[in-house]
């Protein structure tokens, strides 16, 4: 294979790489605080390319403002999400949890096909991110470029907000011992719902620019992403922020080239990441970067 | 300053206080003992907000503190140091520190108790950038405490605080916990280790199996026969 052909599989890679990585994140940091997998994350994450749609088509709002605006609206559904699925069940078992999260996720799929329609939509990309550039004898869009870039901004905004700030040592804290972080006078609601909001916040950064590379938006774009990319945190180390980026990355690079070294393999694709999954867990249960934990009675 | 009132707690239809009242006065150095079960922890769970009792009262200067919640105690300098030392294993001890102060914004005052902290225990701030997990058991201990007061308290709980610290180290809290009451903070606390909470505390309270059996000034205690009989490992003399 040419050199730049792999170039060119390796930049597509990489920035697949770069949006699994940015939804991982939700599920490890929800997982992290919570002992909680957020099975609605991936229809928070489709969500948000609606949110584009309606503010680009349907309100001809331009993307400059469309795009800070569906970040900020994502935010606020995956905190509503948290308040209305998950707060109410507390204290309630493990499993009871669980189903309202599968539950939440069904809701908020069933409610977009009810609502928008099951038929796939265009996703309005603006024109300066898909225009095509002309790199030695390949072609490669602009955007195949500002993904990654995006992702590295996104992830050294939460790296400081994490553990630069009051609030992310408040994260930190309600992740290890939710009580005592309580008697330290830490509200631990706030912090939950605030996590909610963050990881929302990059599924929909993630969702934006999933929107312009494969732009096509329907009510269940998000589930096979949402999956790969709970993989993509286990394989990693779930609850490991780090680890979600790595998982992420592999999953990403190495779905592309699994296409572009063994084409007749296509059809496997997204085989690839259950397959990973399976290893992964066979052979080092607690992902790349996870510790072991003591399981706390 | 703190005032429980037949305070009863029950765990699944069983009651781990049946009835309990005592009175913390400002400024000393109460201490409740007893055997492994006997409700201490349970006492100060409760005034923490962290189990809800089936009837009593807990007043704190007058306000009811059975209706706030836990993490609103912190702002009326109400804290506990919690058995078992619980602090933060993948914070650093500055952090643990820190989060003491959270619900507070003086950062000049939250300085200055920093300092205070680190005159307490000067091995903390030669760790500071350390991980808590790292730390020994002693150390963790010192940064419990140490994290409490960041709070700048009024009322400081401790729960079992000498628990699992060797001899020399157990002495050690001990003067620490009443230097820290020299300087104005009041203080209940639970121990195991009768003899030595009793010997600092100005009150001491009894507790068996959800009661309280008998209360004195810690020298009554320690001289009951009684008291000298089940807790202090002392013989019976008459």
């Amino acid at each position: 294979m040419a050199f730049d052909l792999f170039l060119q599989h390796l930049s597509n890679g990489i920035s697949l790489g770069s949006l699994y990585a940015l939804i991982a994140i939700g599920y490890t940091m929800v997982y992290g605080i919570l002992r909680l997998i957020n099975f609605a994350h991936g229809d928070i994450f489709m969500m948000a390319t609606y949110f584009a749609f309606f503010g680009i088509v349907t309100f001809h709002i331009p993307w400059y403002i469309t795009f800070p605006l569906v970040l900020v609206l994502t935010a606020a559904l995956g905190i509503g999400v948290e308040a209305t699925a998950y707060r109410p069940l507390r204290e309630a078992p493990k499993i009871s949890i669980l189903i309202s999260a599968i539950g939440a996720s069904f809701f908020l799929e069933n409610l977009t096909i009810v609502l928008f329609g099951g038929v796939p939509k265009p996703f309005p990309a603006p024109k300066l991110f898909t225009d095509v550039v002309q790199v030695g004898s390949v072609s490669i869009q602009k955007l195949t470029f500002y993904i990654p870039v995006v992702t590295v901004i996104s992830l050294l905004g939460l790296v400081y907000l994490i553990n630069k700030t009051k609030t992310g040592m408040a994260m930190r804290a309600v992740s290890m011992d939710q009580e005592t972080a309580r008697v330290m006078g830490i509200n631990i609601n706030h912090t939950i719902a605030f996590t909610f909001g963050l990881g929302s916040f990059l599924a929909a950064v993630g969702g934006i620019m999933w929107g312009m590379k494969f732009p096509q938006i329907q009510p269940l774009m998000g589930v096979i992403p949402g999956l790969k990319c709970f993989i993509a945190a286990v394989i990693g180390g779930i609850g490991n922020i780090g680890g979600a980026v790595i998982g992420g990355f592999i999953l990403g690079i190495g779905e592309i080239m699994l296409v572009a070294f063994l084409p007749n393999l296509t059809g496997y694709r997204d085989a690839f990441a259950f397959i990973l999954l399976i290893l992964i867990l066979l052979y080092k249960p607690t992902g790349i970067l996870g510790e072991k934990t003591a399981e706390k009675v | 300053m703190l005032k429980i009132e037949d305070l009863v707690v029950a765990y699944g239809g069983i009651e781990a206080l049946k009835g309990i009242s005592l009175h913390v006065e400002a400024g000393k150095i109460i201490t409740l003992v007893g055997a492994n079960g006997a409700g201490k922890s349970t006492t100060l769970r409760t005034v923490m907000g962290l189990v809800k009792p089936v009837s009593g009262r807990v007043l704190f200067q007058g306000r009811d503190l059975l209706a706030e919640k836990t993490h609103q105690l912190a702002k009326l300098h109400i804290t506990l140091v919690p058995e078992g030392r619980r602090i933060f294993p993948k914070l650093t001890v500055m952090e643990n520190l820190r989060i003491g102060a959270f619900c507070r914004q003086d950062e000049k005052e939250i300085q200055r108790d920093l300092e205070w902290v680190f005159s307490l225990f000067p091995i903390l701030k030669e760790r500071s950038w350390q991980l808590a997990g790292t730390l020994s058991g002693g150390e963790q201990q010192m940064l419990a405490v140490g994290r409490a007061l960041m709070s700048r308290p009024q009322l400081l709980m401790m729960d079992e605080p000498s628990l699992g610290l060797a001899p020399l180290l157990v002495k050690e809290i001990f003067r620490i916990i009443k230097e820290i009451n020299q300087q104005g903070v009041t203080i209940l606390l639970i121990e195991q280790n009768a003899n030595a909470a009793l010997q600092i505390a100005d009150r001491g309270y009894v507790m068996e199996t959800g009661r309280i059996v008998l209360s004195g000034t810690g020298r009554e205690l320690l001289a009951n026969p009684e008291v000298k009989a089940a807790y202090l490992g002392k013989k019976r003399s008459g």
